[in-house]
């Protein structure tokens, strides 16, 4: 019975050492957080502030003082399950209701701002000029006056924002390799400074003729053009100065886009946008995930149940082989045994994909076949549980050669005594004694090869498809097909892809609930 | 024991759930783009991270290969103009990378990639246009002007270009440079090697290395617009085009021309091992030949006889300047010295031997590596790879339409439902 008294404690906790110890870890966390604080208001991070205050506020509450002691050994576990845990499964659910994706990543400022940038145009048969940025007042704020050489014919001009460029006399001032690098009573800007005042110099329009303006491109040079589009923010739309067309803000499937009078998307820039259901909704009236999904679950469970069987069943049979003292090297056996373990499994599995090939792969041309083994849904399913054993009966071999020199061996000497012959032994005997240990491990080796997207993605990338099917291939299982739903077709759609992944969680969640089940059923055995 | 049974389970399982959450839902930060590794692995996204934004005055976040040539130019540059630089190397997904960092704030001021990623980059506002100087466009080949311009306005200073060409071995082939697609079979069956060509199909398809005969019998990806822009909403997919292209590809895979035992793993080492009379790759497998000895000749990828000419796909590497860079304008600047002057990209080749796009640089380099300026001039017959986002929606669906009918499926039939999916896709 674990006390939650403090009493008890009291005389073993108020040592020098304790309290300089809670002294160094209280002052620790203070400095993480008066460090990370600042930073996270500066990214805006607003949810991970919150969360770092209150677990620090918690923190000086729970072990400043001596009080709280069941708190103080719950906090750090739910601390981490909260971090990292709960958070991102948070996260991931708010994303799924939105858009989040290429081209809707930041917010409509931003991509009015990108959309209008991109539409500088240069006017045609524009001169190039050699430009120096130059100001009589302070180098950040400006106002800033631009000196313009024309490589051409070295003529120099001027021009600011009040004043439309001409040309200055070519005393007045100093031209250097085709840049002017002196004017009375203007301090020439260095590249270093025109980058920090970029944005202020890019929005100065100095005009150069009736429609055209001095653009900047660079710290030095400049040319002829204009922004075609601008925004108006009172009415929400983008105009075209040159075609006259408006375009205002209007909704694209389930996204808002700057659209033309037609209601088409006229540019691809949008912005991160709540959607509500429509994420769902696509993925669960896509047709070929309702036709494929039984199909990839069943070849899901058929895996996973198959490769745990194989791989226990050879790992067993060798480790009770090698378990026989009459077995005369069986230490270099057993090394020699776990070399697949050695092998950092992605290579392996790409090794292993290069075997198959039905004209230059090892297999068949070792044994002269002519199988289709990546063609063939049947035979493909095969060589993924083939290769699967190869890279699993390690593991199994391992835990078994350890579960079976675990077993006293007076167990079965009375076996042998009340008349058992070896097989009785070790089939009667052995093989429950060792199931009870190895059993857990059956169940975790089954939720990992449930999951085991390298095994399939790098040795035949879900394939082969049959002609028509795109979403499913003969040796998917679901984490492999939900994987090409989330990524495969239209780049990066991070709202469609959470969606995917919390119906997963959903689904994984049952199947957890199944195993402790059964881990149950087993507990009741012992 | 029973307890710690139990918890143990409850902690495996516990893992399972949040590993597939984070194998599904934790790529938001990480990736951009697809990474298979991501998804199996939640340890291992620190592989796959962007480095750090160096602290300099111009910060290019790049791959390898690309990194390594351009150390040296950027320095001297950089040197030149009294600024610092630093050259970075983001091995993984730079794409996706780049997007996010850019997105944060904490990205580089520049990038230099392949051009079909603009589309993507614009739409997720990473990239600011680069105007090109009149006299330096006149020296730039066009193919890679117009791989650069993406929606009437240039985003990149375009300096190499790849394309798919036809190696062809010379002790198995009398005919080095076959006119037509028929023209090489019949060489090649008479030449008497294992394979005839080397083009790799895979179980999955490869609808890269397939264009240049998949254009030739009349397919398209989409079609265009008025402006000449391409229009995702006329997917070429399903059309009768495609469908006829279907017919040929499975013409040549009822010959053997064409097989899904030819992958992306053997079909340069299937040409190397004097095992194809032909193959078609890019600028990459040169070395590979080399080595091998292979007594070769290098053509234009032939078309079908009495068809179109075959076209196949050219990407041109390009810099770009971060939207969201701490530096834009020393970014622009150095892209304007990059496109007015051959000499930074000159500086970039004896690192990384790329077939330039500097019409200057080409005949410079023409002496020296004849074949390399030859893929060059190659591209100009090829086109650049649709840049628009909705190109992710076409590799899987048409790869795996091509690779089925190489294996003998009903060309029309399975056409048709890769356009539907790909339509399906674009929504």
């Amino acid at each position: 019975m674990p006390s939650t008294h403090a009493p008890a404690h009291r005389e073993r906790t108020t040592t020098i050492p304790t309290i300089l110890a809670r002294v160094l870890f209280l002052g620790a966390v203070l400095a993480v957080a008066a460090f990370s604080v600042p930073v996270m208001i500066q990214l805006q991070q607003w949810m991970w502030l919150s969360i770092v205050v209150l677990a620090t506020i918690a923190i000086f509450a729970l072990y400043s003082t001596k009080r709280f002691v069941p708190g103080k050994y719950l906090f750090p576990g739910t601390l981490f399950l909260v971090v990292f845990l709960i958070t991102p499964i948070i996260l991931t659910i708010g994303y799924s209701f939105t858009n989040f994706g290429d081209g809707t990543r930041g917010t409509k400022e931003q991509a009015i701002d990108s959309i209008v940038a991109n539409s500088v145009q240069q006017s045609d048969d524009s001169t190039w000029y050699n430009l120096s940025v130059a100001t009589q007042g302070d180098p950040v704020e400006g106002p800033f006056t631009l000196f313009l050489v024309d490589p051409g014919t070295g003529t120099v001009y001027q021009g600011d924002e009040t004043a439309p460029v001409q040309e200055v006399p070519s005393g007045d001032v100093e031209v250097t390799s085709g840049f002017v690098t002196d004017a009375d009573g203007y301090t020439i800007l260095d590249a270093r400074e025109v980058n920090t005042a970029y944005d202020t110099i890019q929005q100065l329009a100095v005009p150069i003729t009736d429609s055209e303006a001095v653009r900047i491109q660079g710290a030095n040079q400049a040319f002829e053009g204009s922004t075609v589009l601008s925004y108006d923010e009172a009415s929400d739309t983008l105009t075209d100065s040159r075609s006259g067309e408006v375009y205002s803000v209007g909704t694209v499937g389930d996204t808002e886009y700057f659209v033309n009078a037609d209601g088409e998307r006229a540019f691809s820039q949008s912005w991160l946008q709540g959607v509500g259901l429509s994420n769902y909704e696509r993925l669960f009236t896509n047709a070929g995930i309702a036709k494929q999904f039984g199909a990839a679950f069943v070849w899901t469970l058929v895996f996973s149940i198959g490769s745990v069987l194989l791989t226990f069943v050879v790992g067993f049979a060798l480790a009770l082989v090698l378990n026989d003292e009459r077995v005369k090297g069986r230490r270099l056996y057993r090394s020699v045994l776990l070399m697949p373990y050695a092998v950092p499994g992605f290579i392996s599995l790409l090794v292993w994909s290069n075997f198959y090939n039905r004209d230059f792969g090892l297999i068949n041309e070792t044994l002269g076949l002519h199988l289709n083994w990546m063609g063939d849904p049947t035979l493909a399913k095969a060589a993924v549980l083939l290769t699967n054993l190869w890279m699993g009966f390690p593991y199994m071999f391992i835990v078994s050669t350890g579960a079976l020199q675990s077993i006293p061996s007076d167990v079965m000497e009375a076996a042998r005594m009340d008349g058992a012959s070896r097989l009785q032994t070790t089939i009667k005997v052995v093989t429950p004694l060792l199931l009870v240990a190895v059993a857990p491990l059956l169940v975790a080796s089954f939720a990992f090869n449930f999951n085991n997207f390298n095994a399939i993605q790098l040795l035949t990338e879900g394939g082969p498809f049959l002609p028509g099917e795109y979403t499913r291939g003969g040796t998917d299982i679901l984490i492999s097909m939900i994987y090409r739903i989330a990524f495969g077709g239209s780049g990066a759609d991070f709202g469609f892809a959470s969606a995917v992944s919390v119906a997963l969680f959903a689904l994984t969640g049952v199947l957890a609930a199944i195993q402790f089940r059964f881990t149950t059923v087993l507990e009741d055995v012992n | 024991m029973q307890i710690r049974r139990k918890s143990f389970l409850a902690l495996s399982g516990a893992a399972a759930g949040s590993a597939l959450l984070a194998a599904c839902g934790g790529d938001e930060t990480a990736a951009g783009s697809s990474d298979a590794g991501g998804a199996s692995d939640a340890g291992g996204a620190e592989e796959g991270a962007a480095p750090a934004r160096a602290d300099a005055d111009l910060v290019i976040w790049t791959d390898e290969e690309k990194a390594a040539s351009l150390e040296e130019p950027v320095a001297t540059w950089g040197e030149a103009n009294g600024l610092s630089v630093a050259v970075q190397i983001v091995a993984d997904d730079l794409q996706g990378n780049f997007i996010t960092a850019n997105q944060a704030g904490n990205g580089p001021d520049m990038i230099v990639a392949a051009h079909d990623w603009i589309g993507n980059l614009v739409q997720n506002g990473s990239i600011s246009p680069v105007q090109l100087p009149g006299d330096a466009t006149e020296d730039i080949a066009p193919i890679g002007l117009e791989a650069v311009t993406y929606d009437s306005q240039t985003y990149g200073v375009p300096y190499a270009v790849e394309t798919l060409v036809m190696f062809a071995n010379k002790e198995l082939t009398d005919v080095p440079e076959p006119k037509t697609v028929e023209e090489m079979v019949a060489a090649g069956e008479a030449g008497g090697a294992d394979n005839v060509l080397s083009l790799p199909v895979g179980e999955q398809g490869d609808a890269y290395h397939m264009e240049a005969f998949y254009s030739s019998a009349g397919g398209y990806l989409f079609g265009t617009d008025t402006e000449g822009d391409f229009d995702p909403s006329d997917v070429g997919v399903g059309q009768e085009g495609s469908i006829s292209a279907g017919e040929k590809i499975k013409e040549l895979g009822d010959q053997g021309v064409l097989s899904t035992s030819i992958t992306g793993d053997n079909a340069i080492s299937l040409f190397t091992d004097g095992k194809a009379a032909y193959l078609v790759s890019g600028p990459w497998a040169l070395e590979d030949i080399r080595t091998a000895e292979i007594d070769f000749a290098m053509g234009p990828v032939p078309g079908f006889e009495g068809l179109e000419a075959a076209v196949p796909f050219a990407g041109v590497n390009a810099f770009y300047v971060a939207a969201g860079g701490k530096n834009p304008a020393i970014a622009q600047q150095f892209a304007t010295a990059v496109a007015s002057s051959p000499d930074i990209v000159e500086q970039m080749f004896p690192r990384n031997e790329l077939p330039p796009v500097n019409l200057t640089l080409q005949e410079k380099l023409a002496a020296d590596f004849p074949e390399i300026v030859k893929i060059a001039e190659l591209a100009e017959g090829a086109g650049p790879m649709p840049a628009l986002p909705e190109m992710a929606t076409i590799w899987e669906p048409l790869g795996q339409a091509q690779a089925n009918i190489v294996g003998g499926a009903d060309p029309e039939s399975t056409m048709t439902s890769a356009g539907e999916e790909i339509t399906s896709q674009i929504g």
